[in-house]
């Protein structure tokens, strides 16, 4: 609980954070500068603040790399597990938040535990079945293995979220004679539009982080996603480095807008999926 | 409990049943059945570069080979000596940078927004940085530290065996402790005011305040956030395989990058799956632990 007419235990002068703000984003300043700066002057004389900056290595990452193939990859296949992932994880979500069910806690253990798995457990026989069925290389062949992290992260985000809602509307339509299923379509689906908003976004950028799936289900720069194809750039002598930061600086767009935009969001679902467990 | 009586009752847990089948069956197919399907396979001898050996069983081989590897053997002490170093680092910092954003109220949006924009980047991108940042050449970090005189005009991080973790712990503890500090910073918004005014009034430091009721109140947001730090931690792979690729040599393996290796660059399947396993026992066994110091807090609350 907190008072609105005291101010925050020990006040600080509004700068205080300063220093911690800068270190935090120092690294990614740092990138961005690098990735506007050219080759040679990366080796010789790096600057804090970019002299003379040129966009070549966007250019040579779009023209020479093709990165457009790598973001259409990496858009399709967090799409697509984001959109199987959230109706599935919402329905089990409010059950487990509100019907009478046996086993509940012990479900609710599994799917935090299978969230916790580590990844590499399950990549032999993926890797197996995905090969058997011809679907190494595409995009379903990464959505199946994305639905193992996607799926208990959103049913545990869920089944937090729907827990705060306030149960009395869903209450009185019931005493009103409205079933079950009407009531989760007109009382708590519109109520569970932000929850289910923040829970989307986490999820697609999970999928969009994802590495080590990506990296073993894919075989080739065609299907590539973004993490798999910056970490795989080769140049013929050394690492071509300005071009490898202009693609970690493309692949963070994205994510820099979703924080902008959705920043309270995502901290109530991350802060609703571990403390409210 | 006790079995559901009223008609309505019964419909309702008919209903919750429909409800979670989707979810339980993907879970099922995805992930339960695959776990226990890595068990199988490293049960046998499968090389997929041999396909005319077949796939013998040979129970425990695979398990007792990993066993006499000295390789597998260092990957575990990399593991757990990560996890070991990292997590206490984080978990300080994260909570030096959750006090910050609780008493900067001003800037609570920008600091809110620098903690978030390092823990929702790809992996990938921030071990790019910190290798970039680490470079013998191009690298800011030697440029400036050679310029101060504390470095050797030839010192390179990843020629060193130990010094080549320092990239990736950097990176790691950048990346992962504004997540620590959001978990802690809801710990520290559920702790009542009054508690702070009752024991500023009694006269009592701020040093004192902090260790006598800002930590107890925190221990479990601490315990949580150490748990899902750990756990994280013991899995390590896209940092270790980016920044250093486990080199020099093998120097910087952890156990998810050796059973990589194994699988899909030397295709021995039976071997990989049986070194995937052993993550999964380490992870799970901590698991455990975590589960039984949170699991009453949990069931708690439910009730």
């Amino acid at each position: 609980m907190r008072w609105p007419h005291v101010r925050t235990w020990t006040p600080r002068p509004a700068w205080a954070g300063t220093p911690l703000i800068a270190a935090l984003l120092f690294p990614l300043y740092w990138m961005l500068v690098s990735s506007v700066t050219a080759e040679s002057q990366i080796f010789e004389s790096p600057s804090l603040v970019p002299l003379g900056p040129s966009l070549d290595h966007y250019r040579a990452l779009f023209d020479e790399r093709n990165f457009l193939v790598p973001i259409r990859n990496s858009l399709i296949v967090a799409g697509l597990t984001t959109m199987v992932t959230i109706p599935v994880a919402a329905l089990c979500a409010y059950a487990l938040a509100r019907l009478p069910m046996r086993g509940k806690s012990a479900l609710l253990a599994l799917v935090l535990a299978i969230s916790m798995f580590p990844q590499i457990s399950i990549v032999p026989p993926l890797y197996l079945i995905l090969r058997e069925l011809r679907l190494l290389n595409t995009y379903p062949g990464l959505v199946l293995p994305y639905l193992t992290f996607s799926a208990p992260l959103a049913i545990w985000l869920l089944t937090a979220f729907f827990r705060q809602l306030p149960r009395d509307l869903e209450d009185a339509a019931m005493l009103d004679g409205a079933s079950r299923l009407r009531v989760l379509r007109d009382v708590v689906a519109p109520l569970a539009a932000p929850g289910l908003a923040s829970t989307a976004i986490l999820t697609f950028l999970y999928c969009w982080n994802e590495f080590l799936f990506a990296l073993s289900f894919t075989l080739g720069p065609d299907r590539y996603t973004v993490p798999v194809a910056i970490a795989l750039f080769r140049g013929r002598y050394q690492v071509p480095w300005g071009e490898v930061l202009a693609g970690a600086v493309v692949a963070t767009i994205p994510v820099a807008l979703l924080v902008f935009v959705f920043q309270r969001r995502i901290v109530a679902g991350l802060t609703a999926g571990s403390m409210k467990g | 409990m006790t079995g559901p009586t009223s008609p309505l009752e019964r419909a309702e847990a008919r209903l919750a049943l429909i409800l979670v089948a989707p979810a339980l069956g993907v879970i099922l197919l995805v992930a339960l059945v695959p776990v226990a399907a890595t068990l199988w396979e490293a049960l046998h001898r499968h090389d997929l570069r041999l396909p005319w050996l077949g796939r013998p069983f040979i129970g425990v081989g695979n398990f007792a080979e990993a066993l006499g590897d000295p390789r597998f053997r260092v990957a575990i002490l990399h593991t757990v000596g990560f996890a070991s170093v990292s997590v206490p680092l984080e978990l300080a910092l994260g909570l030096a940078l959750a006090l910050t954003m609780h008493s900067a109220v001003r800037l609570r949006t920008i600091v809110r927004v620098a903690a978030l924009l390092p823990w929702a980047i790809p992996t990938v991108v921030a071990a790019l940085v910190w290798r970039f940042m680490f470079d013998a050449q191009a690298g800011v970090l030697n440029a400036s530290l050679r310029g101060a005189g504390l470095l050797g005009p030839t010192f390179d991080w990843f020629v060193d065996p130990l010094a080549a973790w320092v990239p990736i712990i950097a990176a790691d503890v950048w990346k992962t402790t504004p997540f620590v500090a959001v978990l802690l910073l809801a710990g520290l918004q559920t702790i009542d005011h009054a508690l702070y005014e009752a024991a500023g009034v009694d006269g009592a430091s701020s040093t004192r305040q902090f260790l006598t009721i800002t930590l107890p109140l925190l221990r479990p947001a601490l315990i949580v956030a150490g748990a899902f730090r750990a756990l994280d931690a013991l899995r390590l792979f896209d940092l270790a395989y980016v920044v250093t690729g486990g080199g020099p040599g093998t120097a910087t393996e952890p156990l998810s990058l050796f059973a990589f290796t194994a699988l899909l660059q030397r295709l021995r399947f039976g071997y990989g799956s049986a070194l995937s396993v052993t993550v999964f026992l380490l992870t799970f066994a901590f698991a455990l632990v975590c589960v039984r110091m949170l699991g009453r807090s949990l069931t708690e609350e439910r009730s």
